[in-house]
């Protein structure tokens, strides 16, 4: 074994993202390559984390839930060749559907904790417009043969519809309240300037229109309940689930740079979160959206936490019903502050494999406005029933029970 | 101030692919304020760069309509200028150009330019010129009038080229440039770089003459451009901008040495680069309105000369012509190239073996009688491969490879399964012909035997061969490495095949092609030796030195004719002048001086002891020289009247295809200048063709001003 075999602490350094854009000929990336985002991202993080030499950077890893094209050849090593990195940087590519760049930062956390690395970036991309849902697909035929799989949970949207059969009290009311707040949160963090400071400005390219600035979220909306109440339920007639109570089809890509946090007091790097625990969990794949409470309840007995230790939530919001779900677990109400303070994926959307690290973006946000709470956590559902959570620690925790 | 738009394009402008000037609003980064950004862009992807036509002009026009009334109702606080990717813009569509037939019309297409351009100087917000990529002449001229400029470290193709064309940058660069660089950079610009094989500028260049204020990295050069412009409108960053205008005795010497620089390259014999030092001088003192009017009236009095139109023509051999060789058969038929063999291993065999190797990354077999020459030949390559390593132009794995790919050896067994083999020998046919034969017992039936002559005939070279249809003539100029034509010379048997091959071959060592009939020594040698033995002759009758030496001046020729004669060799020059005689006795004489002097073995002509060279003493003591003197007007118009004659006698015999591959050929083989069109042109526009000849080469307009 070698001498310095000791577990170390992680701390998330550093995470930027893009502006999400709409996916489609219309979307503000609808002529802008999906590994160019990475790139904007990834010399975003170079640049304000100007102690970091990037020779130290041990490993890249970008996740993508459809490795082709400007999504394939291996992103993590071609990304950071066009973003700058030094050729002695290495990198791979991840996917885990949704918690894609989740799971590009536990992984690499996991080389960090053992000492197989000392800094790394993680990040993730979602390019929808070029990119859509299922593209090349080829699912093995037994999966539905054999029942393995039931047809349905390859259509979040059907997968969202099951959760709300499985849980009649979760109506469609109370998710379309969840959505018009995830809106208007959104809106005042927007407001209050809270978002922009992890946006890296790109720029795109439109033929017709010439080269032009994303600098905000294309999808967010002012709505009313009432609006939403008269939307159409694409995935069942009469069903529940809208696109006002869903997360959109969206492009965009998120970035983050890790640490062992002895390197980063080391090399004078920030400090806005420190990894506790993380956790994955399979459920049925046709209520996919519940996967969480099975992760986050691992994440906690592994950190010997309960859910009352954790003072901040960064759910993923690809289904209000899928949030509502977890909360009604839990015991915590819809509409509790503790909850997604800077709105969610509803509002700003969710390129499927970034949204993880926007998680992350957020809940450093939270944490340095709430020095009172210690424990955060993000999480997230993920196709073909899965959950995953990473619950970390404030480091602006100032011991005080409330501010 | 006047508004261009399409409305006043003229009725018959000529077609053009217009750069559209896309108008958006983009919210500057950190909350600096929103922006106009207007992209240039022609719709085509990078290998049809962005010009400026009429058309262009006037979207850029309606742009900045947009954002003049924008900043005016306090909506924008910059306005910034890009390009599409890798391309900012290369300059005026000059397609129109060769049809202009009146001055007027050309003033007004150069005021255009002004009108609009200087729109992005005179507006109530700063502007800023983003530059991208590739920005040569007009284009480099948007960013110039901005007030600010942002540069990408990966633009190359950086220039004010227009001097090389015989234009001058003329929508405003001649009056800003020298105001926002200092004299002596823009001189280099407009002047030096142009005369220099149209040397480009690279963006670290650009940025170190003050070209630009930042330079950025490529990767997300747009985003950190507009960073830096929020910057500079919020006040975060102030350019300064010291007066260069102040010190007058700089600005004139700086002029001064532009013109010497411009004497030393063209002789006075191109207007063009002293128009532009005129320009540059005058900006100094002149306001803005006096600088643009200045370069419109001398961008009409360049376009309405000949000169210009010559330049044009040359320019598009040189560009397409050179690319499209006339009379090659079709590349489907030439053959693939895995290795090469080169017999001989001489200076000129080892040079070409070097560029073998280098371009085409085969095995190269060099042979020779004894060892001795077959090791130093090798060890010539090996070296020179070692220097581009040293020089850091080549990695070591590269090197390793270049190097194991070059072998030597006294036999011709290794030639057995090249593709093709190039003899560089003695310059006599039955060596040759022996060698070909020789190396015919080791090769498979198709491949390919070239032969470096310079004036043997190919055909003949092959005729005892068992494959005679695979011979073909290939050659190279010197220094073989920089000069960029090759002739290549179909003998009466060569196949389609094997003509192919070698132009395929000529490609892939980057070279401009020309097909010429197996002649005694092709095109250029063919010219430059009987020009300038009209001139030899003409000293020789008792013309003296210094009138011989400067007769041919007013041509604006790379080199004078001593000069050329002394670096070709006496013994070289004298060798062709003997063949050149033997096959026209009656229009290629025989200097009994030169003679004399490689009968004595002189190999140095002339003495470099004063500004001007002159004779040798050893030299001149061997001379015998006549009594007929000629002034250099008569030297120089028998020279031109002997070239004339021996053009029309070469495309009467099909030596070459077009009056075009004469100019094209002395524009790439003689490094004759662009203004003279190569020769034709100005054969025709002196009035030499038409009276030597009984016509002129090229039609009105094809290189001169078209008659009304």
């Amino acid at each position: 074994m070698p001498s310095n075999r000791a577990v170390r602490d992680v701390v998330l350094v550093d995470a930027v993202r893009t502006p999400f854009g709409k996916a489609g000929a219309n979307g503000i990336y609808a002529e802008t390559r999906a590994d160019d985002l990475v790139v904007a991202v990834f010399r975003e993080l170079l640049r304000r984390n100007p102690g970091l030499p990037p020779e130290r950077i041990d490993d890249v890893a970008v996740a993508a839930t459809t490795q082709m094209g400007d999504q394939g050849l291996t992103l993590g090593r071609t990304a950071g060749i066009l973003a700058g990195f030094p050729r002695s940087v290495p990198g791979q590519s991840v996917d885990r559907m949704c918690a894609g760049a989740l799971t590009a930062v536990t992984n690499l956390s996991s080389g960090i904790g053992v000492g197989a690395y000392d800094v790394v970036v993680a990040g993730g991309v979602e390019h929808m417009g070029r990119h859509p849902m299922g593209e090349g697909m080829d699912p093995n035929p037994r999966l539905i043969a054999e029942k393995l799989v039931d047809p349905e949970a390859l259509f979040m949207g059907k997968t969202a519809e099951n959760l709300h059969d499985r849980f009649p009290h979760l109506t469609k009311a109370r998710a379309d309240e969840y959505a018009v707040r995830s809106q208007e949160k959104t809106a005042k963090a927007y407001a209050d300037g809270v978002i922009q400071q992890d946006l890296v400005p790109v720029s795109v390219r439109s033929a017709s229109l010439g080269y032009g600035l994303a600098t905000a979220d294309e999808p967010p909306r002012e709505t009313t309940v009432e609006t939403l109440a008269g939307l159409k339920t694409p995935f069942r007639a009469h069903g529940r689930v809208t696109a006002g109570n869903s997360s959109g089809l969206n492009d965009g890509a998120t970035g983050a740079v890790l640490a062992a946090e002895e390197v980063a007091d080391e090399l004078g790097l920030t400090k806005k979160a420190r990894m506790v625990s993380f956790a994955f969990a399979g459920v049925a794949p046709e209520v996919m959206g519940i996967g969480p409470v099975p992760s986050t309840q691992k994440a906690l007995e592994r950190a010997g936490l309960t859910i009352d230790d954790i003072g901040l939530f960064e759910i993923n919001e690809a289904f209000a019903v899928q949030v509502l779900a977890f909360l009604d677990h839990y015991g915590i109400a819809d509409d509790d502050a503790r909850v997604n303070p800077y709105g969610g994926a509803i509002a700003v959307g969710h390129p499927l494999a970034s949204s993880g690290i926007r998680l992350m973006a957020y809940l450093a946000r939270s944490f340095e406005a709430h020095p009172e709470v210690r424990y955060g956590l993000t999480t997230m559902c993920i196709g073909l029933g899965m959950g995953g959570t990473v619950i970390w620690e404030n480091p602006h925790f100032d011991g005080k029970k409330d501010a | 101030m006047s508004r261009f738009t399409t409305d006043t394009i003229p009725a018959g402008a000529p077609d053009e692919l217009v750069t559209e000037a896309h108008y958006r609003l983009v919210d500057l980064p950190g909350g600096a304020g929103r922006a106009a950004l207007i992209t240039l862009d022609n719709g085509k992807d990078h290998t049809k760069p962005s010009t400026f036509g009429l058309g262009g002009l006037a979207s850029l026009s309606a742009a900045l309509d947009q954002a003049e009334a924008a900043a005016a109702a306090g909506e924008i606080v910059a306005v910034a200028v890009t390009g599409k990717p890798f391309i900012l813009a290369v300059g005026a569509d000059l397609t129109g150009v060769g049809q202009l037939t009146d001055r007027e019309q050309a003033r007004v297409t150069g005021q255009a330019g002004h009108d609009v351009f200087r729109r992005l100087g005179e507006l109530p917000v700063p502007s800023f010129g983003l530059i991208n990529g590739a920005a040569m002449g007009g284009g480099l001229e948007v960013a110039l009038h901005c007030t600010y400029r942002t540069i990408s470290s990966g633009a190359g193709m950086l220039a004010l080229p227009e001097v090389f064309l015989g234009l001058i940058p003329g929508w405003g660069g001649a009056y800003l440039l020298p105001r926002l660089i200092g004299p002596q950079n823009a001189v280099k610009v407009v002047v030096e770089n142009p005369l220099s094989q149209n040397r480009m500028l690279k963006a670290k260049d650009a940025f170190g003459l003050g070209i630009a204020d930042v330079m950025l990295e490529p990767a997300d050069f747009l985003v950190q451009s507009l960073r830096w412009a929020a910057d500079v409108v919020t006040g975060a960053v102030v350019v300064d901008r010291p007066d260069l205008t102040a010190d007058a005795a700089a600005w004139d010497a700086a002029v001064a040495a532009g013109r010497a620089f411009a004497d030393a390259k063209v002789r006075g014999a191109a207007a063009a680069p002293y128009k532009a030092l005129d320009l540059i001088a005058a900006a100094r003192t002149s306001t803005r309105d006096e600088g643009f009017a200045a370069e419109d009236e001398a961008l009409a009095d360049l376009v309405m000369g000949d000169e210009l139109r010559a330049g044009l023509y040359s320019f598009d051999l040189v560009q397409r012509r050179a690319k499209r060789p006339v009379g090659a058969p079709d590349k489907s038929l030439a053959r693939p190239i895995t290795k090469v063999g080169v017999v001989g291993a001489g200076l000129m065999a080892s040079q070409l073996a070097l560029l073998f190797v280098q371009r085409l990354e085969v095995p190269v077999v060099l042979t020779d009688l004894d060892q001795e020459r077959v090791d130093k030949g090798v060890a010539y390559v090996h070296g020179e491969i070692a220097k581009q390593l040293a020089k850091g132009r080549l990695n070591q794995d590269k090197a390793n490879r270049l190097t194991a790919l070059v072998s030597g050896s006294t036999s011709k067994a290794g030639f057995a399964d090249a593709s093709v083999v190039i003899e560089a020998v003695f310059e006599d046919l039955k060596v040759k012909q022996q060698v070909f034969a020789e190396v015919e017992a080791v090769v498979a039936p198709e491949c390919v035997l070239l032969t470096n002559t310079s004036s043997l005939s190919v055909t003949a070279m092959a005729e005892n061969l068992q494959h005679p249809e695979r011979v073909v003539g290939f050659h190279f100029f010197n220094p073989v490495a920089l000069m960029p034509l090759l002739e290549i010379a179909r003998a009466e048997r060569t196949d389609d095949a094997s003509l192919a091959t070698a132009f395929a071959l000529g490609k892939s060592l980057k070279k401009s092609c020309v097909l010429v009939k197996d002649a005694p020594a092709f095109v250029v040698n063919r010219l430059l030796t009987r020009f300038l033995g009209e001139v030899t002759a003409a000293f020789d009758e008792g013309t003296p030195f210094d009138v011989a030496e400067s007769a041919l001046d007013p041509m604006g020729l790379p080199m004078s004719p001593f000069v050329l004669l002394q670096l070709v060799g006496p013994a070289v020059a004298f060798h062709t002048s003997e063949t050149m005689h033997q096959a026209f006795p009656d229009r290629y004489g025989i200097s009994e001086n030169q003679r004399r002097i490689v009968e004595a073995g002189k190999t140095v002509l002339l003495a470099w002891d004063g500004p001007t060279p002159r004779i040798a003493d050893d030299v001149a003591e061997l001379l015998v020289l006549g009594d007929s003197p000629s002034t250099g007007d008569e030297v120089r118009q028998r020279a031109l009247d002997a070239i004339a004659q021996e053009i029309r006698l070469m495309l009467d015999e099909g030596v070459v295809a077009e009056p075009q591959d004469i100019d094209l050929c002395m524009l790439l083989g003689a490094g004759w200048p662009f203004h003279l069109g190569g020769i034709t042109p100005y054969l025709d526009r002196t009035g030499t063709s038409e009276r030597v000849t009984g016509a002129r080469f090229l039609a009105p307009g094809v290189a001169s001003v078209p008659t009304a």
